[in-house]
């Protein structure tokens, strides 16, 4: 019976844990629309009072959300539009057309993409008819002949808003903005961007046209409210079919966001990123390591995460170069060391190399030119160094102007971690001036 | 031999390791980590991180490990390769193609844009949903960045443009910093490789080739001798095991004549140890073909130098052409203020102090080729010529001809036809190995001597030099 009452606890812990893990992911990488966004009052109240304006009332605006990577413009907006949608008045009437600048590279694009999702009469199933002039007319009549009382407000979303100041002539831009501003269909434009220069990037008639209404988010965020919200994500919610593991698992993280060390790489997380996807990538790695074996969230978990997160990738890199390799890029920090960083080309670091074959070196036996040579082009391959001038250039290969693309620090550091080290080539790498 | 593994600890996988190579087996059952990792990250069932960078050096096991997980659990995967993706179209017909079948793939527009791609996989999703995380494999993904701007960024973040459970999984040999775009973009998650280490993995995996007529041991000590030429030069798995392959046969030749057993391997060590620093000088380096090397093997009793295929070695010039060479080759190397002092017979002295002080960086011969206007080449060709040339136009035409055999390189404008200037783009082996051919005087020699005294302003060379003068003596 015991037996038996093991192996259903055990059925019952595999279930919740699939449960528990299915919610922490769906919150972490799927980027689920939070209840309520955390830390954007203000820019929520804003945001929605416009939508409503024009959904309800019929007043044409435009406004510009801008926010570094990953501080949730796009969440804001998922957030403000659901709760837009569930008026009454707003689900009949309004329509929605989403562009994305990644999406649509190009005018012509942009335009089908939109006559697309507006259903309207040049559109058979799937396609397009007629040529970019008789899009864009076809559209601005059919926006232009509407108004306020009786026709349907569209609002436009424009992600990535930059790159559609990118386009020839920035023709799109300048007709939504110019319906906008005229007493025509209501229409709202609403440009997501992650720069902070946008406006510079539009020309004169089209930033005219803006209403320069702008939406930051930054984050404001303290370290105590910071350590909050990572409890709050990753705290299972009180409707969660078992209270007993929701319980013990929200105690646990409780517990975990005391501990000191666990702080600490919080902390430094905050101190060099404040948004919520870096935080989500960090606990997603801690996230992934719980398992039936062990169903808790555990400190050693976090460390672990944070060392995956934080380590040097190309320090990885050169822990697997050959011997060889690892002189010529000792060679080429010596001749930076020496000739402050100007650039050098492979005949300088081969001769840097032999005069250290020469006087220094007992383990490393002389190779031939070529051999060196293949050795300098797998660096090349692994953009370790880089030519000067990109493009194609008529110099022979040896005579080519090179830079390193690695610190003094990151070499000196490579050579500690590097395995079985010649200790000739460590001392040569210590002294200066080769 | 039954492996399990733990998927995010929620499915324990049992995988029947007799349908998996013992490669594969190598890798998941090693302690490293981050293999570990990945497949605690790639979840079939649940929603996944939108995007995954693997990076590591070449032959770690990547495309390998990636690709087998996906097979032996039988996710819906689609492989690409970015170097064969030369236009954007291609990558998405790949990839609409493994997911939804090929008549989904000819729904795509010509050339398709992105906006195309991801509206067809809406419309494609919608009418059949995942039950599974799908998986997009590019491999090579540094091509990408030649592709579209746009191509990249919108890849990392395809879970969202599609609202589909789709996972991107990107593998490279170049870290990510180098991917970044300027804008920024979704920042996936990165996995490293590590390289195999000498003593544990290297030599494991590379026993594994062993042929079975010998035993696994002499193998294991072959494999040691060859690690021991070759590790500090290379560490790619494939160049290594390419090489042993070709050099066994010549490892085992003492054994089949009778002159050694398999314990003496010192003997055995000595036999091999000079091919295999040949190897190093020809096929390492693809001088010689494979075919071409074990033809060597076969029928190389006496020991022949090799043809390589490095046009440089054997290549025959006509008389004058070859003085052409050394002149330009002279003339490239030499400023033109000592060619009084070295081609006249009555020269004055030159100030050495002022120019050994202004350039004190670095000697030409470090810098590369100067040009030289065809004047000089010709003054210099015609002292440095034993007889006397008239300068007719057979000799102008060679000129030519070496420019065509890219030994010589013209820079400027083609249509610059009064006074052309050209560079010399040959070693100074290559002029050794030139000169030794002609019947060349002392004084040649002497002129390249002191053209390497000039160039070498640092003044502790000057004992390498003397013995350069006496090597160049010994020809």
């Amino acid at each position: 019976v015991q037996d038996r009452c093991g192996c259903v606890l055990m059925m019952l812990c595999d279930g919740v844990c699939v449960q528990a893990q299915k919610l922490l992911r769906e919150r972490l990488c799927h980027q689920k629309l939070p209840d309520q966004p955390v830390g954007l009052d203000s820019q929520y109240k804003h945001l929605l009072e416009l939508l409503r304006r024009t959904a309800v009332h019929g007043e044409s605006n435009s406004v510009l959300i801008v926010g570094p990577r990953g501080s949730g413009k796009t969440m804001l907006l998922g957030c403000v539009l659901r709760e837009l949608m569930s008026l009454k008045e707003a689900q009949k009437n309004v329509l929605l057309v989403e562009l994305n600048g990644l999406l649509q590279t190009d005018d012509k694009i942009a335009l089908k993409e939109i006559t697309r999702q507006l259903h309207l009469e040049n559109v058979v199933g799937d396609k397009v008819f007629g040529s970019f002039a008789e899009n864009l007319a076809f559209l601005l009549e059919a926006l232009k002949k509407g108004d306020k009382s009786s026709s349907r407000p569209v609002l436009f979303v424009l992600d990535e808003f930059d790159l559609f100041a990118h386009h020839k002539n920035q023709t799109l831009l300048y007709n939504l903005l110019d319906v906008s501003q005229s007493a025509q269909t209501p229409v709202a434009v609403l440009g997501l961007t992650c720069r902070l220069d946008v406006l510079e990037l539009l020309e004169k008639r089209v930033k005219s046209r803006f209403s320069h209404r702008q939406i930051h988010l930054f984050s404001s965020l303290s370290f105590a409210q910071y350590l909050d919200v990572v409890r709050a994500q990753l705290s299972l919610p009180p409707d969660f079919p078992d209270p007993k593991f929701s319980d013990e698992w929200n105690h646990s993280v409780t517990k975990l966001c005391e501990d000191k060390t666990v702080e600490e790489i919080l902390r430094r997380n905050f101190n060099g990123s404040k948004d919520f996807r870096s935080l989500h990538s960090l606990l997603f790695l801690a996230v992934s390591r719980v398992s039936v074996s062990h169903s808790t969230l555990r400190e050693a978990d976090l460390i672990e995460a944070w060392r995956l997160i934080s380590v040097d990738s190309k320090a990885n890199v050169l822990h697997g170069l050959s011997i060889l390799e690892l002189c010529l890029i000792i060679a080429m920090k010596h001749l930076n060391d020496t000739y402050d960083g100007e650039p050098f080309n492979f005949q300088m670091v081969h001769n840097e190399f032999k005069k250290f074959i020469q006087r220094k070196s007992h383990s490393i036996h002389k190779f031939e030119k070529p051999v060196v040579m293949k050795a300098f082009e797998h660096l090349l391959q692994l953009e370790l160094v880089r030519p000067v001038d990109s493009g194609v250039c008529k110099v022979q290969r040896e005579y080519q102007l090179m830079r390193l693309m690695l610190e003094h620090g990151q070499v000196m550091e490579a050579l500690q971690r590097y395995p079985q080290c010649p200790t000739d080539v460590k001392q040569w790498a210590l002294s200066a001036f080769g | 031999m039954k492996i399990h593994i733990c998927l995010t600890g929620i499915k324990t996988i049992i995988l029947d390791c007799n349908n998996i190579s013992q490669y594969s087996v190598f890798l998941i059952n090693s302690a490293l980590m981050n293999r570990r990792d990945i497949m605690s990250a790639v979840n079939p069932d649940q929603y996944s991180y939108p995007s995954v960078f693997i990076y590591g050096h070449r032959a770690t096991g990547k495309s390998h490990v990636v690709l087998s997980i996906m097979k032996d659990l039988e996710l819906p995967h689609a492989s690409v390769d970015c170097v064969e993706c030369v236009s954007s179209g291609l990558l998405f017909h790949q990839v609409l193609s493994a997911f939804f079948g090929p008549d989904a793939a000819a729904l795509l527009p010509r050339c398709p844009s992105l906006s195309d791609f991801v509206r067809l996989y809406k419309q494609m999703s919608s009418n059949s949903p995942a039950t599974q995380t799908r998986y997009i494999i590019l491999d090579r993904a540094e091509r990408m960045r030649d592709m579209d701007f746009s191509l990249l960024p919108a890849l990392l973040r395809l879970q969202e443009l599609v609202n589909d459970n789709v996972t991107v999984i990107l593998l490279s040999e170049i870290v990510w910093e180098k991917f970044r775009p300027n804008t920024g973009c979704f920042e996936p998650l990165l996995f490293h490789f590590p390289d195999y280490s000498k003593g544990k993995s290297l030599v494991q995996i590379l026993s594994w080739d062993h042929h079975p007529s010998y035993t696994p041991e002499l193998y294991a000590s072959y494999i040691n001798i060859l690690l021991g030429v070759f590790f500090s030069v290379c560490r790619d798995l494939r160049e290594l095991r390419h090489l042993a392959v070709l050099n066994f046969s010549k490892f085992c030749e003492p054994l089949e004549k009778g002159e050694a057993k398999e314990s003496d391997i010192h003997k055995l060590w000595k036999n091999i140890e000079p091919h295999l620093q040949r190897a190093m000088q020809t096929v390492y380096l693809r001088e010689v073909s494979s075919v071409q090397w074990e033809q060597q093997q076969m029928d190389e009793k006496e020991a022949t130098t090799l043809r390589v295929l490095s046009a440089h070695a054997h290549i025959e010039l006509p008389y004058y052409s070859k003085f052409l060479l050394i002149a330009a080759y002279l003339a490239s190397f030499n400023p033109a203020r000592t060619d009084r002092r070295f081609f006249l017979k009555s020269h004055g002295k030159i100030r050495k102090t002022n120019f050994l002080k202004k350039h004190e960086k670095t000697s030409n011969h470090l810098l590369g080729p100067k040009p030289f206007p065809l004047d000089r080449l010709m003054a210099i060709f015609y002292s440095v010529v034993d007889s006397r040339v008239a300068p007719t136009a057979s000799v102008f035409s060679q000129i030519s001809s070496l420019v065509t055999l890219q030994l010589l390189s013209q820079v400027g404008h083609d249509d610059q036809l009064d006074s052309p200037k050209y560079k010399c783009s040959v070693s100074l082996d290559f002029i050794l190995a030139i000169s030794r051919c002609v019947c060349v005087c002392v004084r040649l020699l002497d002129l390249l001597a002191l053209s390497l005294v000039i160039q070498s302003q640092v003044v502790r060379q000057e004992r390498s030099l003397f013995t350069a003068v006496s090597n160049l003596h010994l020809l």
